[in-house]
C-alpha cells in the first residue's frame, strides 16, 4: 500500500503531506479502521426505537417483524380478546439482547399504548414529549456529573416510527399536529401501516398527498435536509425521500411460496410477502434503519437533538437562577 | 463466546432473545467505521528527551515523511514546547498527527523546573478540551483533539541506569499521559548491555512507583501480541531517515566503518515493534485510554478544586449550574463585604485626618490670639510711654515760656547792656 502523492514542499507553518514510494513505506495508519472496528464489536451497540400509533395498526408486530423476534410486549394466548384500553398515554420499555455474527446490540422498544384511542386527543403527545425529553434530562445530569462513567448509558429515543392508518385520504390533524411537534426533538420516520388495504395507485396518491402535507406544515422527518453532509449523501437521501412514507406490511409468520419459506400474510385471494419489494416497503425500512442509516440516526439524535435540548436547559436553568437573588434579600427580611 | 455474554447480561434485568433470520445490524461496526473515516482521525505524540536523542528522526521514521525543523542548539533557557500539525493520508484513512517537541529539556545547568513546562502544556489541552465540553453551544463533534495520546520518553543510553531528571519527570507525567518508556540511539549500546540496561529500567521504575503505559491485554485477538511486548518495554529504537542499498533492497539504515545498522531488521533494534505498538494495534486503545482515564482525572480534579460537588448532604445531585451561581453569589457576598470594609476604612482615615486638622487650626488660632494680645500689650506701653513723653514736652515748655518770660523782663530792665552786647557782637564779626 502506498501513501497518496501530493507534490508540494512543506510550508513554514508546519503542515505538510509528503510520501514515499515503495511498499516497505507503508506506516499503517489505516490499522486503526481494524482496531475501530475491533472496539466497537467488544462495547456493543444500543438502539432505542419507539413506536407511536393508535391501536390495533400492527405496530407490536412491525417491531417483531424487523428484528426476526419477539422484541414487542408479550402478547400471550390467553390474554383478553379486548385489551383494556388505557385512559392515558402510558410509555412501556422493553428491552432485549440481541447478537448477530458477533456484533451485540441492546435493542430497547418503547411502545405508547393509548395514543390516539380516546374520544378526546388532545395533549396526547405529552407523556411522549415528557418521555423523550426526560431520557434526554437522565443523560446530561449523566454528563455534568464530576465523577461519572466510563461510557454513559444511552437510553436516548434514536427515532420514532409514527403509524398512520390507510385511510387513503390526507392525514389526520391528530397527525399533523404529533409529527409537527416531535419533529423538532426526534428523528421521526412515518410509515403507513397496513399497507395491504391500498392498491398501487391508492398507495402512490396517499404517500403524494402526504408528502405534500409534511412540506406545507414545515414538518422535517428523517432523513432531514438540513443535515446531509456532502452531494453524495443528499443523492442518497433524496431516493429516500421520494419513498417516504414507507407502506407496510408486518406478519411474523412463515408460509410456503415457491418452495421457500418465507414471512407474510396469507388472503383467500393471494399471499402478500412481507419481504417483496413489490408488494410492500418494508424492506426499505428495515434497509433505512437498520443497514445503513442506524448509525446516522444516532448521530443526529446525539448531536443534534440532544445538544438542543442540552443548550435549552442550561439557557433555561441560567435565568432561572438569576432571577433568583433578587427574591432572598426580601425572604430574609421576613426572616 | 456470544451466549454467555448474553447470559452475563441477562443477570442485568434484559433478557437475551434469539434471531429467526438475518436482521442486518451487524452493518453497524462498518457504518460506525465509515463515519469515522469521513471524519478523519487524530493523534497527538509528545517526544520528551534531552537534545541530541534523535526525536525528531525517529518521528520522521515512524511516519516516513520528512517533517518540519533543524536540530536544535544547546543553550536553550528553559524548557518550551513546539508543536507541529501535520495531515497525512494512507489508502482512505485521513490522519492529522501533532507532534510535540519539548526545546531544551536537560540542558540548563539547574533542571529542577524542567518538567513543568511540560505539565503545563498537558493540562493546557485537557483545559482546552474541557472548555470546550462546558460550552453551552459547543461542537465536540468537529472539535480538533489537542490532548496528549501518548509520550514518548527517550532515554539516554548510558547503559547504567535512568537520570534522576528522567525518573521525576516520568513521576510526574504518569498520571496525566500515557508514557511509553525508549531507549534511544541505541545503536551505541551491545546486545548484553541492553538486556541488562532494560531490566534495570524497569526495575527502577517499579520500585519508584512509575506507571508506564501497558499494551491492553483484555482483547483476545490482540491480547498475545500486546503481552509479549509488555515484556519487550522499554524499546530499543534506532532511527534513521537515510537508506542504504543491502542486497538488491534499499533498506532504513546507518552505516558504519564496522556494519550497517538496519531500522526495521528485529534482530538490530526494537524499531518495528514500537511501530506495531504505537500505531498498528494501540492507537485507538492510546485515543480511549487518554480521554476515559486521564481526560476524566483532569476533569474530577479541576471541578472538584473550583467547589463543585456531585451530591449535597440530602443526596440530591447538584446542577453544575446551580453550584456555579451559588459559587458566583458567595464570590459577589465576599467582594461586597471586602468593599464595605474598605469604605469603613476610608471613612475612619478621613475622619481621622479631618479631627488632625481641626486641631491644628485650634492651635493656630490660639496662637494668633495671643500673639494679638501681646502685641495690644505693646502697644498699650508705647502709647503710656508716648503719653508721659507728651507729659514732660508740655511741663518743659511750660519752663521755657516761664524763663522765657523771666528773660524778657529782665531785658527790659537792662536793655542797653544787651543793644550794646549786641554791636560788640556785631564789630566781632
Amino acid at each position: 500500500m502506498s501513501e497518496s502523492a501530493k507534490p508540494h514542499h512543506p510550508s513554514p507553518q508546519g503542515k505538510g503531506e509528503k510520501t514515499h514510494g515503495g511498499d516497505f513505506s507503508y506506516v499503517g495508519i489505516d490499522a486503526i479502521l481494524e482496531q475501530m472496528r475491533r472496539k466497537a464489536m467488544k462495547q456493543g451497540f444500543e438502539l432505542n426505537l419507539m413506536v407511536v400509533g393508535q391501536s390495533g395498526l400492527g405496530k407490536s408486530t412491525l417491531m417483531n417483524t424487523l428484528f426476526k423476534s419477539k422484541v414487542s410486549r408479550n402478547k400471550s394466548v390467553q390474554s383478553d380478546p379486548e385489551e383494556r384500553i388505557p385512559k392515558t398515554v402510558e410509555i412501556k420499555s422493553i428491552s432485549h439482547d440481541v447478537e448477530e455474527k458477533g456484533v451485540r446490540m441492546k435493542l430497547t422498544v418503547i411502545d405508547t399504548p393509548g395514543f390516539g384511542d380516546q374520544i378526546n386527543n388532545e395533549n396526547c403527545w405529552q407523556p411522549i414529549m415528557k418521555f423523550i425529553n426526560d431520557q434526554y434530562e437522565v443523560y446530561l445530569q449523566e454528563e455534568i456529573n464530576i465523577n461519572r462513567k466510563k461510557r454513559i448509558p444511552d437510553s436516548r429515543v434514536h427515532c420514532c416510527i409514527y403509524f398512520i392508518p390507510p385511510t387513503g385520504h390526507c392525514l389526520r390533524p391528530l397527525d399533523v399536529e404529533f409529527m409537527s411537534r416531535l419533529s423538532k426533538v426526534v428523528n421521526i420516520v412515518p410509515v403507513i401501516a397496513k399497507a395491504d388495504t391500498l392498491t398501487l395507485e391508492e398507495r402512490g396518491s396517499f404517500k403524494q398527498t402526504i408528502r405534500e402535507e409534511l412540506r406545507a406544515n414545515g414538518i422535517d422527518v428523517y432523513p432531514q435536509k438540513e443535515f446531509d453532509e456532502d452531494a453524495e449523501d443528499r443523492m442518497i437521501n433524496d431516493k429516500i425521500r421520494e419513498m417516504i412514507p414507507f407502506a407496510v406490511v408486518g406478519s411474523d409468520q412463515e408460509y410456503q411460496v415457491n418452495g421457500k419459506r418465507i414471512l407474510g400474510r396469507k388472503t383467500k385471494w393471494g399471499t402478500i410477502e412481507v419481504e417483496n419489494v413489490a408488494h410492500c416497503e418494508f424492506a426499505y425500512l428495515r434497509d433505512l434503519l437498520i443497514r445503513t442509516h442506524m448509525q446516522n440516526i444516532k448521530d443526529i439524535t446525539g448531536s443534534i437533538h440532544y445538544e438542543t435540548y442540552r443548550v435549552r436547559r442550561l439557557n433555561e436553568s441560567n435565568a432561572h437562577l438569576i432571577s433568583q437573588p433578587s427574591d432572598h434579600p426580601a425572604g430574609s427580611l421576613l426572616q | 463466546m456470544a451466549s454467555t455474554e448474553i447470559a452475563r447480561q441477562a443477570g442485568e434485568g434484559v433478557r437475551g432473545v434469539p434471531l429467526a433470520g438475518h436482521v442486518g445490524f451487524d452493518s453497524m461496526p462498518d457504518q460506525l467505521v465509515n463515519k469515522s473515516v469521513n471524519r478523519g482521525f487524530c493523534f497527538n505524540i509528545l517526544c520528551v528527551g534531552e537534545t541530541g536523542l534523535g526525536k525528531s528522526t525517529l518521528m520522521d521514521t515512524l511516519f516516513n515523511t520528512k517533517f518540519e525543523g533543524e536540530p536544535t542548539q544547546h543553550n536553550q533557557p528553559g524548557v518550551t514546547l513546539k508543536s507541529y500539525t501535520y495531515e497525512l493520508q494512507e489508502s482512505n484513512v485521513r490522519l492529522k498527527l501533532t507532534v510535540v517537541n519539548t526545546v531544551g529539556f536537560g540542558d540548563q545547568i539547574n533542571k529542577e523546573d524542567s518538567y513543568k513546562s511540560i505539565v503545563e502544556f498537558i493540562d493546557a489541552q485537557f483545559e482546552a478540551y474541557l472548555q470546550e465540553e462546558l460550552k453551552i453551544k459547543r461542537t465536540l463533534h468537529s472539535y480538533h483533539d489537542t490532548r496528549i495520546h501518548a509520550c514518548l520518553y527517550f532515554i539516554a543510553p548510558t547503559g547504567h541506569s535512568l537520570k534522576s531528571l528522567d525518573l521525576v519527570t516520568m513521576k510526574k507525567l504518569d498520571s496525566k499521559v500515557n508514557i511509553i518508556p525508549i531507549i534511544a540511539k541505541s545503536d551505541a549500546i551491545s546486545k548484553s548491555e541492553l538486556a541488562k540496561f532494560k531490566i534495570k529500567i524497569t526495575s527502577e521504575l517499579v520500585s519508584n512507583g512509575v506507571q508506564i503505559y501497558q499494551f491492553p491485554t483484555d482483547d483476545e485477538s490482540v491480547a498475545e501480541i500486546n503481552s509479549t511486548m509488555n515484556s519487550h518495554l522499554p524499546f530499543a529504537v534506532v532511527g534513521s531517515t537515510e537508506e542504504v542499498k543491502i542486497g538488491n533492497k534499499m533498506v532504513k539504515a546507518r552505516q558504519y566503518p564496522w556494519g550497517t545498522v538496519q531500522v526495521e531488521n528485529e534482530n538490530h533494534c526494537d524499531f518495528v515493534k514500537l511501530r506495531e505498538m504505537l500505531i498498528r494495534v494501540n492507537m485507538e486503545d492510546l485515543r480511549e485510554q487518554t480521554h476515559t482515564r486521564h481526560y476524566e482525572l483532569y476533569r474530577r480534579c479541576k471541578l472538584e478544586e473550583m467547589g463543585f460537588k456531585d451530591t449535597d448532604p440530602d443526596s440530591k445531585p447538584f446542577s453544575l449550574q446551580e453550584t456555579y451561581e451559588a459559587k458566583r453569589n458567595e464570590f459577589m457576598g465576599e467582594l461586597q463585604k471586602k468593599e464595605e470594609e474598605m469604605r469603613q476604612m476610608f471613612v475612619q482615615r478621613v475622619k481621622e485626618k479631618e479631627a488632625e486638622l481641626k486641631e491644628a487650626e485650634k492651635e493656630l488660632h490660639e496662637k494668633f490670639d495671643r500673639l494679638k494680645k501681646l502685641h495690644q500689650d505693646e502697644k498699650k506701653k508705647l502709647e503710656e510711654k508716648k503719653k508721659s513723653l507728651d507729659d514732660e514736652v508740655n511741663i518743659f515748655k511750660q519752663k521755657k515760656t516761664a524763663a522765657e518770660l523771666l528773660l524778657n523782663q529782665a531785658q527790659q530792665a537792662g536793655g542797653s547792656t544787651t543793644l550794646k552786647r549786641d554791636k560788640e557782637r556785631k564789630n566781632f564779626f
